[in-house]
């Protein structure tokens, strides 16, 4: 099971979350493409396929059959625990070791 | 050699004829008896003597899973050039055409996608 953290170290992948905050709800041709073009990401598609494989198994990623088309979506509530953990005051004093 | 048909393989060549010159404006060239089929092109409107582009039926096995496969994936069949990418967008969504994607600037081309109710991904590219 890959981790949020570890999905997050890859850049390539990071460009995939910025792309779609650029715009929701792309196919793969698109992100390519957009990953190419404005990130200068040279990117196999089998590359960006398991990019968002690993995305999607996190939770960072949702994706959605529309007929016959397949898009892909950002969601960003896995962020959550992040910003939890560290800049909620309510939990400033967790003790190290807690998740 | 000179390049004088392409070609798209579509589900319908009747339905694939009234969308190609009823929708997307492009004059029908050819069309003569071919077996169970026509050999049936079309042509860019004011360019009848430019490239052909023959509606070729779809029927051997192996384009389903083809076609399926690049629809799935968002990947156009062919690409066509237009003058105004985001005027065609405008126009051809007012006539119930279906995008995967609107007009994004790539660069030097600014593209979009569009389902040609025949089984394919058509991509429409302005050059800049």
């Amino acid at each position: 099971m890959a981790d949020l953290y570890e999905a997050l170290a890859a850049p390539a992948r990071r460009a995939i979350l910025d792309a779609l905050r650029e715009r929701d709800g792309q196919t793969l041709f698109e992100l390519c493409a957009r990953l190419s073009m404005h990130y200068d990401l040279a990117l196999t598609r089998q590359a960006v396929s398991q990019h968002l494989g690993l995305l999607e198994a996190v939770g960072l990623l949702t994706t959605r059959r529309e007929g016959r088309y397949k898009y892909h979506h950002l969601d960003t509530t896995p962020l959550g625990a992040i910003v939890e953990r560290w800049l909620s005051p309510s939990r400033s004093t967790r003790q190290e070791g807690e998740t | 050699m000179k390049i004088v048909v392409t070609s798209v393989f579509v589900d319908d060549q009747e339905k694939a004829l009234s969308f190609y010159t009823g929708t997307l404006d492009f004059e029908k060239k050819t069309d003569v008896p071919a077996g169970a089929y026509r050999w049936l092109t079309v042509v860019s409107p004011g360019d009848a003597n430019g490239v052909e582009l023959l509606l070729e039926p779809d029927q051997h096995p192996a384009v389903g899973p083809f076609k399926t496969a690049l629809v799935e994936d968002g990947i156009p069949y062919t690409s066509f050039r237009v003058e105004d990418v985001q005027a065609e967008y405008d126009r051809l969504q007012r006539a119930g055409v279906r995008f995967t994607q609107p007009p994004v600037a790539m660069g030097p081309v600014t593209t979009a996608v569009f389902d040609d109710t025949c089984g394919n991904l058509i991509q429409i590219a302005q050059m800049h």
